[in-house]
């Protein structure tokens, strides 16, 4: 079988390194030398890596992230997340059936010594809001210990192929997620007083202040002044039949096997959930060569920035609002999804059913903070703060502002004299600004060339307004939320086009034809080059995707404003040259086809709730109906929150579903949350001889 | 206010079953509990050993009882609540715990307990992979057992419930209005209830009830932390009492079992003990326990830690339970100061209490549940397989 691996990328480069080999279930198979299992699995086209010792329901991955453990496979005879294991030449993967044997090792360990150290600030997670946090603190001589579980710095940041909203001055706006991961890490690098543990889950917190961190295979406890949470977030989930089967994973996972590891994880792919982070993983999607079959959406109108939604529909994505996904069926993985429109109740309409064949579902119903290390550190009354996710769930850009501004706190609260601007308070409340209201799009201007703007939805970004050489395009008051306007002079240099995160910028030129019967429209692209080809005739698309017309390409050229995004120069009929906003992906010119379905109405029995126990929704709901309003007696009974996750999903789905029984909140006991936040091993424990 | 024939104040691992015989003996009973559900005090911090292997004649009386009520309580109920019938071990390395297991044998025996002395090769085999050298043997009670604390005490409750118990929670127990030697009424923050009967069955919280009533008995609570791995295949059928004091001086034994769900759940017995009620997980627990089970066991080094926590061990001087009717006080009964041991006592503790309440009298012959009298001297010996 061919690699599934992404060779061609428009913005990340093609995966290099020394390949080695490792067997799954006796089938000599190559990987990349570091690359974790599951990304090695998947590239062999292998996405079903267990069955469940409860009820032998296939397992795959789902978090990808080391959170679950349902990507566990049999590593050299010990169980393993799949997810952050990195595989070694030789090793001997194989099917997790059941529960595994203790491998029979009876050779006694030497003792051996935990190391234990001392720091200012702990910083846990090295994203946007931990890096920004430190850069601020390290200026101050504090030390540092940043404590983050991936295989490098940035945090989501490196899963984030396309260029960041926000400020261009104040928080990289206009800069792709990627490449602020990179500087943000090379920044805090440079300070002595800064160390970095990468490789470095932070697995408890404890009552004598002391905090239990994996430091790769050593097991270290950290006695810092001070924590920082900036763990991030976490995706939500949702209960639907099927959710549990191998190829329904959240759009988190997605990116980081697409982004991170360059994996051709799907071919096609269904999404629900309408936010940004939704909207954003059909582009990314797109951007590796897969197919988006659709995105599903219960709302209205989807809750991401318009920019975002609109290039993908222009590219050719169905999208469906007011719909919800019913089933996701398939034997060891994801063969098909049946989707349904819902009626003001959030109910599915019967009849409405459709279903399509996909292989990948990805769920993007909204983020969690990442806050249990912070709450548990509140109770045993340690110093902690929380930045970014973990503290409010926003933009990155947000997150950064608020690591700045909580690192201030942090040096405030160790006695020295810093001040924490007013103008910083408010960029980050406005970072975190939910879009705001629409405005209509402003008539053409009466020139031969002109930037064209199609950002019409009030959202915090303002790289358009820094970057024109000439001045010429601005936002009311200078305003980072109003919309930004063109007037005056227009030189073609086509800056707006390459720096606009939202893709909703044009350059139209009507002097392009002497005779004006057409008009050339320069338009962004990153999707790769070698889809089109000079002379082809492509479908014009206007604001909202709907089909304009037919343009040809008369080139493909690189800005030399912005490295890997391109300028895709298109010939269209002058009157349709103001309504062009993009085109279709050839791809999907042709819209997925549809079968009609017919669903019975959903059982609970069927719904997966907690997947590391296989709790199904009937059994939470019968303990509801018996009287139960304790999180902790659903523990007791069912076994939630008690399985490897530690109750990351079950929980809050819980509490999804008590409110569905017409229980507040306020009604029910939380449930006690424990270290570890994921499992340790044992010999960890038994510290370095 | 509403009357009832008993009320039991907590429905934890002694609360809960004992609601559940006194409303099988048609008993109108309601069962307080501070907390939002039951068993939510130590109950869920038990690891779920059940044994009659005891050196005082009552436990090991108590406890046989236990076994029974676990042992039958899925046929009885149709209810799973994890029983794995897997024995009870104590191996042996040193002179110490061999004359102490040894000098135990006549008594246990003397009350029907099934145990004998093995051999180390026995050993071996009952224990796989444990540490050969020096290992002399010990002593293996088939009979004892694991259930799971927390499916029991649900189940004891949704039982008790079935035959007509109350059960309300976040109710806390503030009050005991007393008229000369009887209690007349019993309040909560929000209620006030009357009954013939007050049982305290109030775990760690045991002594400040009994305060209400201006009784002075002595149960005070220490912390014990515990843990539990991630499910592997089953190897381990008993649970394991490993009676030697740790090396690194802070343990005075541990013990460990694997449930019926395939997961290894230990404990260490903190030395000296840590007084208290402090319910928060330490740093130090982790790293010393797994000492411990690797030294003992060493392919325990391939496990996986999932989750550790602590509670607490409602102690009593002579570490015995405290289970009768309470001095002074006519109406008033007591099962508390179950050193730790609540979960695998608390049916046997309840069945004999039921018993007292509508009978008059215990399960036990008299000179044995006299052992566990409220009005004994506290003071006057203390238990060896505490």
């Amino acid at each position: 079988m061919e690699e599934q691996r992404i060779t061609k990328h428009p913005i990340l480069n093609r995966r290099e390194g020394k390949k080695i080999h490792f067997s799954f279930q006796g089938k000599t198979l190559d990987a990349y030398e570091n690359e974790v299992i599951a990304s090695a699995l998947f590239a062999h086209g292998i996405h079903c890596f267990g069955k469940h010792a409860k009820d032998d329901s296939f397992q795959g991955i789902f978090c990808a992230n080391g959170q679950c453990a349902q990507c566990l496979v049999l590593a050299d005879g010990i169980p393993v997340k799949s997810c952050v294991t990195p595989v070694h030449e030789g090793m001997k993967v194989e099917f997790m059936e059941g529960h595994a044997p203790l491998p029979e090792d009876d050779t006694p360990v030497a003792a051996g010594k935990i190391e234990e150290i001392a720091v200012d600030v702990l910083v846990v997670g090295g994203g946007p809001a931990g890096l920004s946090a430190t850069m601020e603190m390290a200026k101050y001589g504090v030390s540092i210990l940043i404590a983050d579980d991936k295989q490098s710095l940035g945090g989501k940041l490196s899963l984030q192929t396309h260029n960041f909203f926000g400020s261009t001055r104040e928080c990289y706006a206009g800069t792709r997620g990627i490449d602020i991961g990179e500087h943000l890490a090379q920044s805090v690098m440079q300070y002595p007083n800064v160390t970095v543990w990468l490789e470095s889950p932070v697995v408890g917190v404890f009552v004598d202040g002391k905090v239990g961190i994996m430091h790769k295979q050593d097991y270290c406890l950290v006695k810092p002044k001070v924590m920082l949470v900036a763990a991030g977030a976490r995706e939500r989930n949702l209960t639907f039949s099927g959710c549990d089967l191998p190829g329904v994973y959240g759009a988190g996972a997605f990116q980081t096997l697409v982004n991170r590891d360059l994996i051709l994880a799907a071919k096609r792919l269904f999404i629900v959930g309408g936010g940004n982070v939704g909207l954003i993983a059909a582009y990314h999607a797109l951007q590796a060569g897969i197919e988006v079959v659709g995105l599903v959406e219960a709302m209205k109108e989807c809750g991401g920035y318009k920019v975002h939604l609109d290039k993908i529909k222009r590219l050719g994505v169905p999208v469906f609002t007011s719909h919800t996904i019913l089933k996701a069926h398939g034997k060891d993985q994801l063969d098909k999804v049946t989707i349904a429109a819902v009626n003001d109740k959030f109910q599915a309409i019967p009849g409405t059913e459709k279903s399509f064949s996909v292989d990948t579902l990805l769920v993007a119903v909204g983020l969690a903070s990442v806050n249990e290390l912070l709450l548990k550190a509140w109770e045993y009354g340690l110093k902690a703060y929380g930045a970014g996710d973990a503290d409010i769930v926003a933009e990155a850009s947000a997150a950064m502002f608020s690591g700045k501004i909580t690192a201030r706190h942090i040096l405030q609260d160790m006695g020295m004299t810093v001040f924490i601007p007013e103008e910083w308070k408010s960029m980050v409340e406005t970072l975190r600004n939910r879009p705001g209201k629409l405005h209509k799009k402003a008539s053409s201007p009466e020139q031969k060339l002109y930037p064209n703007i199609f950002c019409l939805q009030e959202i915090p970004c303002n790289p358009c307004t820094d970057v024109c050489p000439m001045n010429s395009i601005s936002t009311e008051d200078h305003s980072l939320m109003g919309i930004p306007q063109f007037q005056d002079k227009c030189i073609g240099c086509g800056r707006c086009v390459s720096i606009c995160p939202g893709l909703a910028i044009t350059l139209v030129d009507k002097g392009y034809d002497p005779e004006g019967k057409t008009a050339l429209v320069t338009l962004p692209w990153e999707i790769g080059e070698d889809i089109l080809k000079p002379g082809e005739t492509v479908i014009t698309c206007k604001l909202e995707g709907e089909e304009l017309g037919k343009g040809k390409v008369i080139a493909i050229k690189n800005s030399s404003w912005q490295d890997r995004r391109k300028f895709l120069l298109v010939e269209v009929p002058a009157e349709e040259a103001d309504m062009v906003a993009g085109i279709r992906m050839p791809l999907l010119e042709k819209p997925p086809k549809a079968e009609q379905a017919q669903e019975p109405g959903l059982k609970d029995e069927e719904i997966i709730v907690c997947r590391c126990q296989r709790i199904t929704k009937k059994d939470i709901v019968d303990l509801i109906k018996d009287g139960t309003r304790d999180m902790n007696s659903i523990k007791a009974t069912l076994g939630c929150c008690m399985g490897p996750c530690g109750g990351k999903t079950c929980e809050e789905l819980s509490m999804k579903i008590f409110r569905e029984q017409g229980i507040e909140p306020r009604q029910i006991a939380k449930h006690v949350v424990r270290p570890f936040t994921q499992e340790v091993p044992l010999k960890a424990f038994l510290g370095k001889e | 206010m509403e009357t009832y024939d008993v009320i039991v104040i907590g429905a934890g691992s002694v609360g809960s079953p004992t609601s559940y015989f006194l409303a099988k003996n048609g008993l109108k009973v309601l069962c307080l509990e501070q907390f939002p559900s039951s068993g939510q005090g130590q109950n869920k911090a038990a690891i779920g050993g059940v044994r009659a292997t005891h050196s005082d004649p009552a436990k090991i009386k108590i406890c046989q009882k236990s076994l029974e009520i676990f042992s039958q309580w899925k046929d009885l109920t149709g209810t799973d609540i994890g029983w794995k019938k897997g024995g009870y071990c104590f191996p042996v390395y040193e002179d110490r715990e061999e004359k102490i297991l040894k000098g135990l044998l006549p008594i246990q025996k003397k009350y029907n307990l099934n145990i004998d002395w093995i051999d180390a090769e026995k050993m071996k085999e009952v224990i796989p992979g444990i540490n050969p050298e020096r290992l002399r043997g010990g002593t293996l009670s088939p009979d004892d057992g694991q259930v799971s604390p927390l499916k029991a005490i649900n189940s004891f409750v949704h039982e008790a419930q079935k035959k007509g118990a109350k059960f309300l929670f976040q109710s806390k127990v503030v009050a005991l209005k007393t008229d000369q030697s009887r209690i007349v009424s019993i309040e909560t923050e929000k209620e006030r209830f009357s009954a013939g009967i007050i049982i305290n069955a109030a775990g760690s919280e045991a002594s400040e009830v009994c305060k209400m009533v201006a009784l002075d008995i002595p149960v005070n609570p220490d912390c014990h932390e515990a843990g539990i791995s991630a499910p592997i295949a089953p190897f381990l059928d008993p649970l394991v009492v490993d009676l030697r004091p740790g090396v690194e001086g802070k343990t005075a034994n541990f013990y460990f079992g694997q449930n019926s769900e395939g997961q290894i759940i230990f404990c260490y017995t903190p030395q000296p003990p840590i007084l208290g009620t402090n319910r928060h997980s330490t740093s130090e627990f982790m790293p010393i326990i797994a000492r411990r089970l690797v030294d003992l066991i060493p392919r325990f080094k391939n496990l996986t830690i999932r989750r550790v926590w602590r509670g607490l061990y409602p102690m009593t001087p002579d570490g015995v339970a405290i289970v009768g009717k309470a001095p002074k006080i006519e109406n008033f009964y007591l099962g508390i100061g179950m050193c730790g041991q609540g979960f695998m006592m608390g049916p046997g503790v309840g069945a004999n209490l039921a018993s007292l309440v509508t009978q008059g009298k215990s399960l036990l012959e008299e000179d044995v549940f006299k052992l566990l009298s409220p009005s004994r001297d506290f003071y006057a010996k203390k238990e060896i397989l505490k």
